[in-house]
């Protein structure tokens, strides 16, 4: 359960930009292969934003879809998985071009 | 919480030297430094004066589980974890009267900078690193026993030894005769570039050194934070699935090297071998991969080599 203290990151990190506003909205951007579950995430959100300026604040996420790109065959490839090799018939690396994102965008106060 | 004196914060960390001195690192950030005398009274005074105090009436984080405020509740419900994209041009839009401060911050970022004032120390000392990481059982402090044993005539060591509760594991490293310092993550699950800092600076690595750092045992958590090290080091016992590596790519994906453990067992398992190793370059291609039996000593020897390169490698030596 990493995402507690992840969670407990981003509330530290709003409240500094906050400068004491109540914060209204907070919006992330995960990728779906970040290696964080957000439905943990927003039930960490929920617990460690009481008693903080974000105690009101709505959690928007936007999801990233993973995508590779093969080093030899330069094809894109959806990712819903980690993978690392292409499935084309040179089997070469795949490079991740997205959906390993784990951002706080912005807040609105 | 601390194994030593029952401090029963939950989300604090405690440090302990194995000299009784250790250090509770409160949600706040807080530190607070106290010693225990061994085989004493266990009563003792554990004053914790004003924010210090606070940090631990609110560690329960399960308590307020159901007590979002309504707005937080409804404003954005999904039905499970079903994938979804927001449209960025319609929900970044803010409302009349309030304010969008645009961060584009990485989560990860306040670790990753604490993991480079980690490798900063690690280079001046000539440390060479090591972060081994597995689930639990998977033979990392049995490993590490052996592993202290064979390097101590020939390199310094030292370890950093990561486990929810209790010193027992670092009590029984001590034993090799190698400096050890315990850190307890209380409820935290993984160890973080900031508490292996606290730690250093109780352990006092001697300069040229490897050091260990045996994480949690978990295959999720610990792949996400970086510690500053030199490699990553993954075991995989044989009494495991083959496809291990396969359902917990973020953690395999990053290990320079990937230890097969307890292969003195292969004869009584039906574990597929090449399978196994299959499943480990699907996620980590460029990832070197021994087998070892830390019981009959094959491979051992293979991995101290190892060792000895990465340190050659890192400070030069």
């Amino acid at each position: 359960m990493h995402e507690l203290s992840l969670t407990q990151s981003i509330v530290a990190t709003c409240e500094r930009h906050a400068e004491g506003q109540p914060v209204k909205r907070v919006m992330l951007k995960v990728g779906r292969l970040a290696g964080v579950e957000l439905d943990a995430l927003r039930f960490c959100f929920g617990v460690c934003s009481e008693q903080t300026l974000l105690r009101e604040a709505t959690l928007e996420i936007e999801e990233i879809p993973g995508l590779g790109e093969c080093q030899q065959c330069h094809q894109r490839v959806d990712m819903d998985r980690l993978i690392a090799v292409c499935p084309c018939e040179k089997r070469a690396r795949l490079r991740l071009v997205a959906g390993d994102e784990f951002m706080i965008q912005a807040i609105e106060v | 919480m601390c194994g030593t004196c029952g401090c029963s914060d939950p989300s604090n960390v405690t440090i302990d030297d194995g000299r009784g001195v250790h250090t509770h690192i409160l949600a706040d950030g807080t530190e607070v430094t106290h010693s225990h005398e061994r085989g004493g009274s266990q009563h003792h005074a554990h004053e914790h004066g004003g924010s210090q105090h606070h940090a631990h009436e609110h560690g329960g984080s399960q308590h307020h589980g159901h007590e979002h405020g309504g707005s937080q509740h409804h404003a954005h419900e999904h039905g499970g974890s079903q994938p979804h994209t927001h449209h960025s041009d319609r929900s970044i839009a803010p409302a009349h009267d309030t304010t969008l401060i645009t961060l584009e911050q990485r989560v990860l970022a306040k670790n990753e900078r604490l993991a480079e004032r980690n490798r900063a120390f690690f280079l001046g000392r000539k440390l060479s690193v090591v972060n081994l990481m597995s689930s639990p059982g998977s033979g990392k402090t049995c490993l590490l026993e052996r592993t202290l044993t064979e390097l101590r005539p020939h390199v310094d060591v030292a370890v950093l030894e990561g486990d929810q509760e209790t010193s027992n594991d670092a009590a029984r490293l001590r034993q090799t005769g190698a400096p050890v310092v315990q850190i307890n993550t209380g409820t935290g699950c993984h160890l973080e570039a900031d508490m292996v800092w606290r730690g250093l600076s109780q352990l006092d690595p001697p300069a040229g050194s490897t050091l260990f750092i045996e994480n949690v045992g978990n295959l999720v958590c610990p792949a996400l934070f970086d510690l500053g090290e030199h490699a990553r080091v993954v075991l995989f016992s044989v009494t495991e699935g083959e496809d291990k590596p396969v359902k917990y790519p973020h953690m395999f994906r990053r290990a320079d090297l990937v230890l097969l453990t307890k292969t003195d067992l292969l004869p009584y398992l039906e574990f597929d071998l090449d399978r196994a190793h299959s499943s480990i370059t699907e996620v980590a291609p460029d990832a070197e991969v021994l087998q070892l039996s830390t019981k009959s000593g094959e491979g051992v020897d293979a991995w101290v080599q190892w060792l000895k390169r990465l340190s050659r490698e890192t400070v030069g030596r």
